[in-house]
Parts: structure tokens; sequence; C-alpha cells
């Protein structure tokens, strides 16, 4: 079961992507996302397809392990391809059969939205997941959403609670995997039955998890309160984020990334993409 | 009674991941009918990944588990009987206690067996006997009992199986001594009535000399020692160089042996000790 869920993703590693501040990769993505969508042109995306070659090779992750985390996607994927291919009316005909036509821009606007998915999938992942650890992210998140605690919104326990969160995902799993043993140990049988009789065998399995779930609170609060925790005001850090050259370069090469998507909509529309 | 035999078993995890770990390496064993055989094997030696073969959690990659001579994988949809047959109590069982009573969670096993109203009564209630679960804690909720006493309600949820081969994944850990002896002394009197088969896992060298008929060391995945506690306890620095440790008294003997004073080396229980120094001889009086 531990191999069936690949939660988090990070891939250990010390490329440029990994040493970036998470604060400005965050905003790096953002960025990235919007300029994705604000790509008409054909030129443009030819531009984004160079990015994002760019980005695979920047961060020295295995292509297969990308191409892994798109296998979600293929459903999504293929009945949006086959609408647009089928449904999208255009100038020039390329088959006439029966009740099926297909026109040529059907099939390039298709392709385009393939390339625009796949890539916003790839990009924000390699931009984040795949380059961060889910701590160095919330971190991230909660110093970029601390301007929020002037109007009293408690952006630090939200953050601790999402670390904490982060942090028990592989332990549950774990936790989930050793009471299913001993409940199958006893006979559970998870995988016959009626709908209900598969619900009720999950009981068994709840009972104990939600239990230790709570233990474990007990005691995490418990070892919190006996160093001190009192919450997030006048707490510093061990680890401070620091933005450096690293980040500024990252930061000219968005901008320049998002100025040529632009330019190359107005001078250069080529195939326009519609949708 | 029933015949539990491993043959070949090989088991890697994460398999073709760079973290890849061959837990258990051509591993062949055979289980004693109607003896206590103790498991002994520093952490990660891959008692537990073997525990969990017996009864079917997990499959070998290559090799067999035969159960009185018959393949336990031939039919996979038939593994339940399997598990029925050879009860596993896995580490920290307590923490698998889930029903609204004691009773009702030792009857959890009998029920997906199928056995009558009747018969659960009866297995049940034979159970809570042999695992020391008191009569009035019965019809408590599971979580008001201390942790010695769910230990032992959860060591019932399985005997209630009425197993042919009772595996134990170390029945005692984190338990206080009197606790620890009470658990221990329960299996060992269910095993003398039943006859059933009693395999323990355990790190406590101790138990092993007080319990176990015969042991079974284990080291990276390979069996490397098995024998009587009294053969394998004299070839101590084997065990000390395999990160294993042998029963206080043996050190005793073998300190005692270096002082001018022998009393042999195969010595592992206070008791016997006593019988070797008073000047009996042979084997445990």
């Amino acid at each position: 079961m531990k191999a069936d869920i690949a939660f988090g993703q990070y891939c250990e590693g010390s490329s440029f992507l990994h040493r970036l501040d998470p604060r400005w990769k965050i905003i790096f993505a953002l960025l990235y996302i919007v300029a994705l969508f604000l790509a008409k042109s054909i030129f443009a995306f030819a531009l984004i397809l160079v990015s994002i070659v760019l980005l695979v090779a920047v961060s020295g992750i295995r292509p297969r392990i990308l191409l892994s985390g798109l296998r979600p996607l293929i459903l999504i994927i293929s009945f949006t391809a086959i609408i647009n291919i089928f449904w999208l009316k255009g100038e020039t005909l390329l088959v006439d059969f029966l009740f099926i036509n297909i026109y040529l821009e059907g099939l390039i606007n298709a392709l385009l939205i393939i390339l625009r998915v796949c890539v916003l999938v790839m990009g924000t992942s390699i931009i984040l997941t795949y380059t961060t650890t889910p701590i160095a992210l919330t971190d991230g998140i909660e110093q970029l959403l601390s301007p929020l605690a002037k109007i009293k919104v408690p952006v630090h326990e939200f953050s601790m609670m999402m670390t904490i969160a982060l942090r028990f995902i592989p332990t549950l799993i774990e936790e989930t995997d050793k009471i299913m043993s001993a409940q199958k140990a006893r006979g559970s049988d998870f995988s016959q039955g009626s709908l209900v009789k598969r619900a009720k065998a999950l009981i068994p399995i709840l009972v104990p998890l939600f239990i230790s779930a709570f233990r474990r609170a007990e005691d995490l609060a418990t070892a919190m309160e006996c160093r001190c925790y009192t919450g997030g005001k006048g707490r510093t850090r061990m680890n401070v984020l620091h933005s450096t050259w690293r980040d500024m370069v990252m930061l000219l090469c968005i901008c320049a990334f998002f100025a040529g998507i632009i330019l190359l909509n107005i001078y250069a529309p080529g195939y326009r993409f519609s949708m | 009674m029933a015949t539990l035999e491993l043959r070949n078993i090989t088991y890697v995890y994460g398999k073709g991941a760079p973290y890849e770990i061959k837990a258990l390496d051509d591993v062949s064993l055979t289980f004693e009918e109607g003896k206590i055989i103790g498991l002994i094997g520093h952490t990660g030696s891959g008692k537990s990944t073997l525990v969990q073969m017996l009864n079917g959690l997990i499959k070998p990659d290559s090799g067999k588990v035969l159960l009185d001579g018959k393949d336990i994988w031939e039919e996979p949809k038939k593994i339940r009987d399997v598990r029925f047959k050879v009860g596993l109590v896995m580490q920290y069982p307590e923490y698998q206690l889930f029903d609204e009573t004691v009773w009702a969670d030792i009857a959890f096993g009998p029920k997906n067996m199928g056995m009558s109203e009747d018969e659960i009564k009866k297995a049940v209630t034979d159970a809570a006997h042999f695992a020391g679960v008191r009569e009035h804690h019965l019809g408590k909720s599971p979580f008001d009992l201390s942790g010695g006493q769910k230990r032992r309600a959860a060591l019932a949820g399985v005997i209630a199986m009425g197993p042919k081969v009772l595996v134990l994944d170390e029945p005692a850990a984190g338990l206080d001594p009197g606790a620890r002896r009470r658990i221990l002394g329960r299996i060992k009197e269910y095993q003398k009535e039943s006859h059933t088969t009693v395999i323990i896992v355990s790190h406590s060298m101790e138990d092993m000399a007080m319990y176990c008929d015969s042991v079974v060391v284990m080291n990276h995945g390979k069996v490397t020692m098995t024998g009587t506690p009294a053969e394998v306890f004299s070839r101590a620095d084997e065990l000390v160089a395999q990160g294993l440790d042998v029963p206080a008294i043996t050190k005793v003997a073998r300190a005692l042996r270096k002082a001018g004073l022998d009393i042999g080396l195969d010595i592992y229980t206070v008791k016997f000790a006593v019988h070797r120094l008073l000047g009996g001889d042979g084997d445990e009086g």
C-alpha cells in the first residue's frame, strides 16, 4: 500500500530550482500559470514548449517520474481533445465521413490544449512540489500570507496545522497498513461482499486509526507545551528564508517569459488558439 | 496440529527502487509440531517480514510457504482459511482493538470464520480464560483496560479462532516485568494444554531461554543458527557478533569458567545453573 501513495513527491536534489526561496517559488508558479493562460499565438505555445524543456533540464528530475505524474490526467486530456477534434468547426476540412467532420483547426486546438494542460501540471509541480519540501512550502505560504495577520487572520496557526498534517501523513499510512494487517489476520475481508458489507469491514480499521490519531495529537500537544510552545508570537525561526541572486535570476527569466508570451501574441499571431 | 514449512523464501522491499532492501534471502525452515519456537534477531533482520509470511499477509517473491505440505498460495482466494489456521498476533496488538466490548472484540475472528452463536460463545470464553482476561472485563470497553490487560484481550482475539499454529510478534514488548511474565506464562500454559505449535519473536534472550523448546536466529534476512536454547546460547561469541546477546546467567557461567570454575557453556537458566553448581550434570534437572 505504501508504494501506491507517492505523497508530496519531493525529489531530493540540489539543482538551481531546489535552492530557490520557497516564497519566490510560489510567486513564480503563479506567474507561470497566468502566462500559460495568456498564450494565444501558436508561437507563444512554442515558447511554452521551450520553457518546459528548460525547466525539466534545470531541475534534474528524471523525465520518467514527471511523465508518471501526468498519468492521472489521461482521462481529462483525452476527453477535451476528443471534444475539440470532433466538434470544433474551422475552414480546412480534413475528414468528411458520414456525419464526422474533422477540421485542421480542431486538431491543432486539441494539440494545444494537451500541451497547455501537461505543461501546467508539469511546470507547477517542477517549480513547487518536486523541488521543494512540503515543510519549506508551508513556511513560504506562511510568510507570504503574514501581512494578513494584521487583520487578525491566524496565519501562523494555519501553517502550523498544515505542517503537522503533512508530517503525519506517512505515519498514518503506516499505521493504517499495520491495523489492516492485524484485522486481516483475524479474517477481515475488504475485497468481497456487497457494498454495505465492505463499508462495514472498514469499521475495525477506522476505529483504531482514529483512536491512535487522537492519542498522537494529545502526545504531540503535550510535547509542544513541554517546550513552551505558545503560538507564533515572538517566535524566531531556525531556518530563516533568504532571497539570493538565484531568485533574482529566476525572476528575470519568468518576467522575460511573461513578456515573450504577450509580445508573441501581439506581433506574431500566426494561428490563434480559440477557447 | 499442523506443520509449517518455509522453502527458499526470498522477499525484497521496494523492488527496483534505489532503496531496495532484501528482507529475506533464501530462507528455508521447518517449524516442529507442538513446540514453542523462538525467533531472534536484531532489528531489521527480517523477523517481522518472515512472521507475516506465515499466514499470507505478505506473499513471497519466490519460494513456498507450506502448511501441512500444501502451498498456501496455491489458491490465493482461500488465503483467509490459512489465516484462521495460522493465528498471528502482531506487534502491539492492543492497537487493533475496536469493538464496544472486550467480548465483542474477541468474537470478531470467530465471527469472520462463520461459527454459530454457541460456538462463538464457547470460543470466546475459552480464549479469555487461556489469555487471562478476567470475566468481569469482558463486558467493559477495551479502551478502559490497562496496557497489559489490553494486550491479553488482543491475544484472546487470536486464540479464539482456534489456530493450529500461533505466531506472536514480540508479545511482551513494552510491558512491565509482571505483565511480561503473566502473558508469556499464559502462552506457555495454552501451548501445553492445546499442543498448538507456537512461534514467538522476541528480543529478550531471557524469555527465549525460559519459554522456548528451540530457537531460530536470523541475521540480514538469513537464518544463521537453529537448535535448542542450550545449543544456541553456547555459541555466545557468534550471537554477540550478530548484534545479539546471551541470557545474563550464560554470561555468569562464562565468567565463572574464565575464573576457573567450569560449569559448562550450555547454561541458560538460573535453575539449571544452580543444578550444575550443586554438582549435578546432564541436562536440565
